[in-house]
């Protein structure tokens, strides 16, 4: 006879273990590794709340404690591996499998673990996938996470970073698994009950607070003239031609640029109000002088970012605030909005092919994908229309009618060298040798090439959507590619020819006076102007306060 | 440091009355750029006194765009590039310029 209640009683068998470790649900930190090593078993699959920016990192430097012969082989998935700790595991024999989506700061130890054959890599996810995972086949026996603070019955308020934990919590909680999560503090009533108690089989004050990366903080005063012109261009040949209202943008320095001229050329432009009015956008703190000029309507986050939390209290109207006062992320919900919901994703990138495939993989580091293919995505199930979208469709079929269907807007800004003189241009990814070299059959691409509509540089845009072959989509990029060895092997006459259809648009094409490209034309051009613009309420991380 | 003369012949003479404009401050991790008005009408000479040797070919393929966009008639161009990307030089000679045309 078939056991139906198998996982119901693996699950009873393991709180049993641990009943002289708990008092109700709480555990004491020093009996935090004993709590691991009882109710995590051998070949378990771990999710170690890493997300983009907070840290479950006491457990994670629990979990490393653990003996490797009694707790190993386990498989780890979770989207963000970003502390050291986490590659720990691997080292230590603790864990064997990954399944993730990003590494940022470990992307180069990463790489060297898979080459030593030290990780079993599964596969390299965006968010949504891997969360969609944690529901077919990538489901967590085990969860361990973070939040702000937790009531004595287990209730938890994430606070604003509340990120990816309510996907965690959902697959393992409901599937007969055990979630326990790291509190900065247990108190008598949580501000907002953001996870419901009866999900939390374990709570334990952490020593010290979670981890918070700032990731999204851009100093307005590294921003350069090129990259300033770039955001000229952009408005002018994109925003301005499209009115995308709905728009996601990527947190490098050249959207950031964008975010600063909102309210000089941006409303120069007669833009206020006509275009990004909505977001699927992270705090970003350049943002705040358009959010004080009247450009912004509303803005969902994926996550928060050190320093915004007082500012976006204050401004209830434009961000999504709890009863309790404070913002409500959701990492999930906000991908999907920047999924089905956005006109328009812009960002930057490291590496473009001659087929607009592009990738931030070099040969020794693996920085994961994060969020940026499913922003910079044409959903296909998508079917309510807006102009942007109708507009990009119409370019791209080169026609109208009743079954043509709309695109997403996703475009690629990148100065021609990057860092130390390195081409963004290439006439074969670097991700490409890498997946040789670690036998992948699929080489990472953050972004496929028939996704991108637009590549914004320095020289101009090239318009994908009016390239009708692949020699005209090559010579579009060629032609924007500037003085680097892709850029100087271009087709001039087929350049020119693509110039004249509008498919390259040069500054000058566009009517943009270089003398405006300018530090002067930035709504703030240090973090203190942005603290200024703010009223106050932004207050940046000590290591961006240069004052 | 290396330093090289390019000349090349415009289409036109640059419009303006300007004698000569400066472009960028080389102490500011940024290249300077001077222009003077003092060659023949359709003639462009440009010093360049440059950081990194080797680029030379850049210079040349940066030098014919310009020439071909700004059309530069008539201008002597002095460039310290202080290691400038080929990008920067270009937009900042575009808005030496523009300068020479529009200031008075």
């Amino acid at each position: 006879m078939t056991d139906w209640i198998k996982q119901k009683k693996e699950r009873a068998r393991r709180l049993k273990e641990v009943v002289s470790l708990v008092s109700g649900k709480e555990v004491q930190p020093a009996d935090v590794t004993a709590l691991l090593e009882r109710v995590i078993c051998s070949g378990d699959r771990v999710c170690l709340e890493g997300d983009n920016q907070k840290q479950a990192d006491f457990l994670a430097e629990c979990l490393t404690q653990v003996d490797p012969s009694q707790v190993h082989d386990l498989h780890i998935v979770q989207s963000g591996l970003v502390l050291s700790e986490h590659l720990d595991l691997f080292r230590l024999g603790i864990a064997r499998k990954l399944d993730f989506s990003y590494s940022g700061p470990q992307s180069a130890a990463i790489a060297r673990a898979l080459d030593q054959g030290k990780i079993e890599l599964g596969a390299i996810h965006t968010y949504i996938e891997l969360f969609a995972r944690y529901f077919v086949d990538l489901t967590p026996n085990v969860a361990l996470i973070a939040a702000v603070s937790a009531d004595r019955k287990g209730n938890l308020y994430t606070g604003p970073n509340t990120e990816d934990t309510p996907t965690i919590v959902e697959a393992t909680a409901y599937k007969n698994g055990i979630v326990i999560a790291q509190v900065n503090k247990i108190v008598d009533e949580v501000p907002r009950i953001d996870i419901p108690g009866d999900q939390i089989d374990f709570i334990v004050q952490a020593p010290k607070p979670f981890y918070v990366e700032p990731l999204f903080t851009r100093d307005p005063a590294a921003v350069t003239e090129t990259q300033i012109l770039m955001a000229m261009i952009a408005l002018k040949g994109i925003y301005a031609e499209y009115r995308p209202r709905r728009l996601n943008h990527g947190i490098g320095f050249a959207t950031a640029a964008i975010e600063l001229l909102l309210p000089t050329y941006g409303e120069q432009l007669g833009l206020r109000g006509e275009v990004a009015t909505h977001w699927a956008l992270n705090p970003h703190p350049t943002l705040i002088p358009a959010i004080e000029s009247g450009w912004v309507q509303q803005i969902h986050c994926f996550g928060s970012e050190v320093g915004m939390d007082r500012y976006m209290s204050a401004r209830p109207d434009v961000y999504f605030i709890g009863h309790d006062g404070t913002l409500r992320s959701n990492r999930l919900l906000c991908q999907n909005a920047g999924l089905y919901a956005c006109d328009m994703f812009i960002g930057s990138t490291l590496q473009i092919d001659l087929a607009g495939n592009s990738s931030t993989v070099t040969p020794d580091r693996i920085a994961g994908f994060g969020g940026a293919p499913n922003m910079g995505a044409d959903a296909h199930g998508r079917r309510h229309v807006s102009e942007a979208w109708l507009k990009a469709g119409h370019e791209a079929a080169g026609s109208e009618g009743p079954l043509v269907r709309g695109r997403k807007l996703v475009v690629q800004m990148v100065e021609t060298f990057g860092e130390g003189m390195k081409p963004a241009f290439v006439e074969e990814l670097d991700s490409i040798a890498l997946a040789r070299k670690l036998g992948m059959p699929l080489a990472p691409v953050m972004i496929f090439g028939d996704d991108v509509t637009h590549i914004v540089t320095e020289e101009g845009i090239a318009n994908l959507l009016l390239c009708r072959n692949a020699d005209d989509v090559e010579q579009a990029i060629r032609g924007v590619a500037g003085y680097t060895p892709v850029g100087l092997a271009r087709d001039r006459a087929k350049v020119e020819a693509l110039r004249a259809r509008g498919v390259i648009r040069r500054p000058e094409d566009l009517g943009i006076d270089l003398l405006q490209a300018d530090r002067n034309l930035l709504a703030a051009r240090s973090i203190r102007d942005l603290v200024t613009w703010s009223d106050g309420l932004y207050a940046p991380p000590s290591k961006f306060r240069n004052w | 440091m290396e330093k090289f003369t390019i000349q090349a012949q415009a289409k036109t003479t640059l419009g303006g009355k300007s004698p000569h404009a400066l472009t960028g401050v080389v102490a500011s991790g940024n290249l300077e750029i001077l222009f003077e008005r003092k060659e023949a009408p359709l003639t462009v000479t440009v010093e360049v006194m440059t950081a990194s040797h080797g680029y030379k070919p850049v210079w040349e393929a940066v030098i014919k765009d310009f020439v071909e966009r700004a059309s530069p008639g008539g201008m002597h161009i002095a460039i310290h590039d202080n290691g400038a990307r080929p990008d920067t030089v270009l937009l900042r000679l575009m808005q030496g310029a523009r300068l020479m045309e529009t200031q008075s």
